[in-house]
């Protein structure tokens, strides 16, 4: 097990050059420039510009210094935000994202396993159609509707919590929940899907056979094999929450991540956008092997090679 | 039509193979589950309203009344949704919407479906170094930029809205396809495919015939997830400029207009949500009904 | 050494708030400010956005800077002259001027300042602000070293400008970010990250002391500013907030004592709910419909570019779509520079069913009816505001001219490229006035202008106009021939005016001292809280 997780950690390079290679090309691909705004420039302070930010050498050739500098660990400057490296803008926001999104992820899983295999052991009663549809309600609901909605009732009218700002406790609660409402209805679909299918299966009719109580059989049976395919979305499911969502950064006025993969597109700021995509490469491969890792110990029928 | 969607969605079909037998089997068994057979009954009315509706509607898709802009619901006006901040029939552009929405639903998430479970089951199967570069392509392709592919598509086909369709569905398949392969992962080393194995089936029959087949109640209980996603993500297609034009609409843009007002006009985000919220609420007791009818333990 | 030297600063600034502190002992005064956006950069040279130029307008003083009401006062200058020919300046700086560091402001920090902001390895956005300045076009273009910027420290405490050509909105510009001084010290010591705190020395009435990117930013006053004695606030907080949903409801639970603006649909029931802290007033800009007259039928049929503007009810569009106090317009400059002129269109007298009549019979003269309708496609970029505009218009034409609309949005950056290719054949934009001065927007539409014309619009009549204003010393002979050219882009029609802005702030009643004004201009320095 060790040894395959080393060769996956090693395969990571040519992954992440791959990624890094086809972002490169393609953001500048797209019509517009960093430097466009309602104000069209003169042509010689676009070529100052240009040339200040080594955008008037050939492609290959800036892709070349590209990859020497994010070989030195330098993603360059940010070309919106202009008094920062992207290495600062990441450092600064990723704490609070991950701070965020952790928590949310955390809470949705504990909730979502729990919702899913209370109604998967009362499969299609009226309690079990109860919770799945409370559960619907977090995705057909969007986020952009829930957040400003439990803002407005709990924030402005009530007054019980602040309206957005980060640094306290009370200012997490309001943008954990609406971050983790979606989670939580996606994990309980999926654990009590899995968990009626598990109940019905072999190993656990040996264990109701063998006596074993019921608590031991669902926890340690039934739950662990039916958790397989939720941890398949739980990968880059994670790596996506905890880079931050950028409707609830800008509705909560959070200062997370999250905002720059969207902003960062539509600025065009390329040095930027590379930086959060090769962040978010290096998470979505870290996260999906722990994923792999993860399915050897639910399920031992699994097998690394 | 619509009453067969969900089963003529399911992936690579192996009613050829099996025969009708178990999907009319299937199919009597999904007729006795009480709430899927509602739910597929209220999905019948939404579907039937949002293509016949409009037709009963007396006005159009871009009709303004400037006397009645951002009006309340009022039976006597016949604006029975009341109208939005540009004065038209809310009644019409939610049900308008509901044509588009529907059809993202379907089409992105039967095109995520059919890659996702075939290059998942595919990579889990085969394992390996096949597994190893498959999965790799789906750890860049999560990682990639969604909207730079989505301005260059526009950039370079225009603006299409089967291109929609296309483009949500093939971002969507990665976790459908990680999902099969995981459960892949799991079944192949079962006894009956051991068996089949050594009994010479060939790989691809294997993975017809054998795993897709045990591997559809995640499936199916994440295509009813799958479709919500696709619905929303097309709202914010609209605001990259791909999504539909005006007038032309959707539930998601619908929805996302009602709540920038949904101080000042309540009912510019209630009808469109309840709407979608019906949608889903259908769908997702259908899936389960579905996966119920499709469980081989059960039989 | 650095560190030594930021243990000095930091001691000397520790010291000087003690001894303020204690001779006032008050409570700390803090003001908490919307602020629209999270900062480019607060350098003044590369910033080019509103929010940063709120934080830069505490932060940092020109020789001149704009009062309570954004007129414009004496900053680090006391008191300048101009010649007769208009072509030189002579300022003459307060001795007392210095650093938040303590070290003496003086005219070779101008001279440092305003060659570096031209200079092209500095690539500024907004070089060409202080081109009017001898020689500053030249630099930027590589021509000329940036010794040979017109600008003379003549002793430490004057300054002497010479500009290439008369200009009298020179003054006014100079109240722009790009005039600012800046530190030659931090700035050669710390690089691009001079702005940083604990590393940023300014002039103004604050320093900044914390910056949390997206976050907020953190000032402080500087103890020796020059009127430290009347500043009120000792502390403001810049919140980057995008969402105007998010900042009024911020702002509604007391979180923030000023916005950076409302959201549009709720103007109405904020003017009925909070008349009292909303504050909506006139804004020097323009909101408007660009022609692509390079191309047919618009390129030669001038009338059928009336047509359309007519057809345009702007009451109906104030009133129902946008409801936000805008004035209906019918010229291109905004109302509100003092002494000039303002022109209208022809029609704008008539009534709005005339206009209509009028349209009508100018499409059927063109050849348009029912079975072959004028065809219009109308480019805007992604936003509720711009949305709601277009299909109102296009729903004005279709009912009352039945010419078929067809609406094409675009993202931001993918519109920009289009308009500035000419791909489009009606497209929406707007123009804010960078300076009070009628030229702000009629440069615009100059033939040579490249790209930045909206309509493609080139008129040698117009360009000689105004070439001939840029000459003219006398300013009442200068506004009139501005008048003149404005005239004939109203008559050429290559833009539809539609709107003139308005801003929409949420102040609290607790704030005192903002005063609405044109440029939207409100130095922290000069409210109170109570």
């Amino acid at each position: 097990m060790l040894s395959y997780a080393v060769r996956r950690l090693f395969g990571a390079i040519p992954t992440l050059l791959v990624i890094l290679t086809i972002t490169f090309f393609l953001v500048r691909l797209a019509p517009g420039g960093p430097f466009d705004g309602e104000r069209t420039l003169p042509a010689e302070i676009e070529r100052n510009l240009a040339a200040v930010y080594h955008l008037n050498e050939p492609l290959p050739m800036q892709y070349l210094r590209y990859l020497g500098q994010v070989v030195q660990g330098d993603f360059g400057p940010s070309f919106k935000y202009k008094d920062f490296s992207v290495t600062q803008l990441i450092w600064s926001g990723f704490p609070v994202s991950l701070q965020l999104g952790g928590t949310a992820m955390l809470l949705a899983v504990v909730i979502g396993t729990a919702l899913g295999a209370f109604s998967a052991l009362r499969q299609n009663s009226g309690l079990d159609h109860a919770v799945m549809g409370t559960a619907m309600v977090g995705i057909a609901v969007p986020n952009f509707v829930v957040a400003p909605l439990l803002t407005l009732v709990l924030g402005v009218h009530l007054g019980w919590l602040p309206t957005g700002g980060w640094g306290t406790w009370s200012q997490m609660l309001l943008p954990v929940v609406a971050l983790a409402l979606p989670q939580i209805a996606y994990i309980a679909r999926m654990t009590r899907a899995s968990m009626i299918e598990t109940l019905r299966s072999n190993f656990i009719r040996t264990a109701r056979a063998k006596g074993l109580p019921e608590r031991v059989t669902i926890l340690r049976h039934a739950l662990k094999g039916a958790l397989l395919p939720v941890v398949s979305y739980l990968g880059p499911a994670t790596a996506a929450v905890i880079t931050g969502s950028v409707v609830i950064e800008q509705i909560f006025g959070i200062p997370g991540i999250g905002r720059y993969f969207v902003q960062g597109a539509l600025n065009r700021d390329y040095t930027l956008v590379m930086g959060v995509v090769i962040f978010y490469g290096v998470l979505i491969i870290l996260f999906n092997l722990i994923v792999d890792l993860a399915y050897g110990l639910l399920d031992p029928r699994v097998r690394y090679d | 039509m619509v009453l067969n969607d969900p089963l003529a969605t399911s992936p690579a079909s192996p009613a050829p193979i099996r025969g009708r037998s178990l999907w009319s089997d299937a199919w009597r068994r999904l007729m006795r589950n009480k709430a899927a057979v509602t739910a597929l009954a209220v999905l019948a009315l939404v579907v039937l309203a949002c293509f016949a509706g409009p037709a009963l509607i007396p006005f159009d898709l871009d009709e303004i009344f400037w006397d009645a802009i951002m009006a309340p619901p009022d039976l006597a006006a016949g604006h029975y949704f009341g109208t939005d901040t540009n004065g038209r029939d809310l009644a019409v552009r939610t049900l308008h919407g509901g044509r588009i929405s529907l059809m993202v639903g379907l089409v992105a998430t039967a095109v995520s479906l059919t890659i996702g479970v075939i290059y998942g089951a595919t990579a889990g199967y085969l394992g390996g170094r096949v597994d190893s570069v498959m999965m790799r392509l789906v750890d860049v392709l999560y990682s990639l930029p969604f909207m730079f592919f989505v301005i260059l598509l526009m950039v370079f086909f225009g603006r299409n809205i089967v291109l929609i369709f296309v483009a949500i569905g093939a971002v969507e398949w990665l976790d459908m396809a990680r999902i099969v392969r995981g459960q892949t992962l799991s079944i192949k080393r079962k006894e009956f495919i051991e068996a089949a194995r050594a009994g010479g089936v060939r790989p691809l029959s294997i993975i017809r015939r054998h795993i897709i087949p045990n591997t559809l109640g995640p499936v199916v209980v994440y295509m009813t997830l799958t479709v919500p996603k696709v619905i929303l993500l097309e709202s914010f297609l609209s605001f990259l400029g791909l999504g539909v034009q005006e007038p032309m609409t959707s539930w998601g843009v619908l929805i996302s207009e009602g709540s920038a007002n949904m101080e000042s006009a309540w009912w510019m985000l209630v009808f469109p949500a309840v709407f979608l919220a019906v949608t889903l609420f259908s769908l997702n007791f259908i899936g389960d009904g579905i996966r119920d009818a499709l469980d081989p333990k059960d039989r | 050494m650095r560190n030594f030297r930021k243990f000095l600063a930091c001691a000397g600034l520790a010291l000087a708030l003690t001894s303020t502190s204690a001779v006032a002992s008050r409570a700390e005064v803090v003001l908490k400010r919307g602020n629209g956006a999270e900062p480019e950069s607060l350098d003044p040279a590369i910033s080019t956005g509103v929010p940063e130029s709120f934080i830069q307008m505490d932060i940092f003083e020109g020789l001149v800077h704009p009062g309570p009401d954004g007129t414009l006062r004496p900053g680090v200058a006391e008191s300048w002259e101009m010649s007769d020919d208009g072509l030189t300046y002579t300022f003459k700086l307060r001795p007392d001027a210095v650093w938040s560091d303590g070290t003496p402001l003086t005219a070779k920090d101008f001279v440092y300042s305003w060659a570096r902001m031209v200079d092209p390895t500095t690539a500024s956005n907004y070089a060409f602000i202080l081109w009017p300045i001898t020689n500053a076009e030249r630099i930027t273009k590589g021509e000329v070293p940036k010794d040979q910027i017109g600008a003379v420290a003549v002793d430490d405490h004057m300054l002497k400008v010479t500009l290439r050509s008369p200009t009298p909105y020179f003054l006014q510009m100079l109240m722009h970010h790009s005039a600012y001084p800046v530190p030659q010290t931090a700035i050669e010591k710390f690089g691009r990250e001079w702005t940083r705190p604990g590393n940023i020395v300014s002039n103004g009435a604050y320093t900044i002391q914390e910056w949390v990117p997206q976050g907020h930013i953190k000032a402080v006053k500087n103890p020796r500013y020059r009127d430290a004695a009347d500043v009120q606030i000792d502390t403001v907080f810049y919140y980057p907030v995008e969402e105007y949903g998010t900042e009024l409801k911020q702002f509604r639970a007391g979180e923030l004592h000023t916005t950076y603006d409302v959201p549009q649909e709720l103007i109405p029931s904020l003017e009925k709910d909070m008349a009292g802290q909303f504050r909506n007033s006139p804004y020097f800009g323009t909101y408007y419909y660009g022609i692509n007259v390079t191309r047919e039928p618009f390129k030669s049929d001038t009338k059928l570019r009336h047509a359309l503007a007519m057809a345009i009810d702007r009451d109906i569009l104030v009133k129902q779509i946008t409801k936000g106090g805008e004035i209906p317009a019918y010229g291109w400059v905004p109302p509100g520079v003092p002494g000039y002129q303002q022109q209208q269109v022809a029609w704008a007298k008539t009534d709005q069913k005339t206009r209509v009549a009028d349209a009508k019979k100018i499409l059927a003269e063109a050849g348009y009816d029912k079975g072959n309708p004028l065809k219009v496609e109308l480019l805007y970029n992604t936003n509720d505001n711009h949305k709601k505009i277009a299909i109102a218009i296009a729903g004005m034409w279709k009912q009352f001219l039945g010419v078929e609309t067809t609406l094409r949005n675009e993202e931001w950056k993918v519109y920009l490229e289009s308009r500035n290719k000419k791909q489009f054949q009606v497209m929406r934009a707007a123009w804010i006035g960078d300076y009070v001065d009628p030229y702000s927007f009629l440069e615009l539409l100059r033939g040579d202008i490249g790209e930045q014309n909206p309509a493609g619009y080139a008129n040698p009549d117009f360009d000689a106009t105004a070439d001939k204003a840029t000459r003219e010393t006398d300013a009442a002979a200068r506004f009139g021939l501005l008048g003149e050219a404005e005239k004939m882009v109203l008559t050429d029609m290559p833009i539809i005016p539609i709107y003139f802005y308005s801003q929409q702030h949420m102040v609290s009643d607790k704030l005192k001292g903002w005063q609405d004004n044109l440029m939207d201009w409100h130095p922290t320095r000069y409210l109170r809280l109570e």
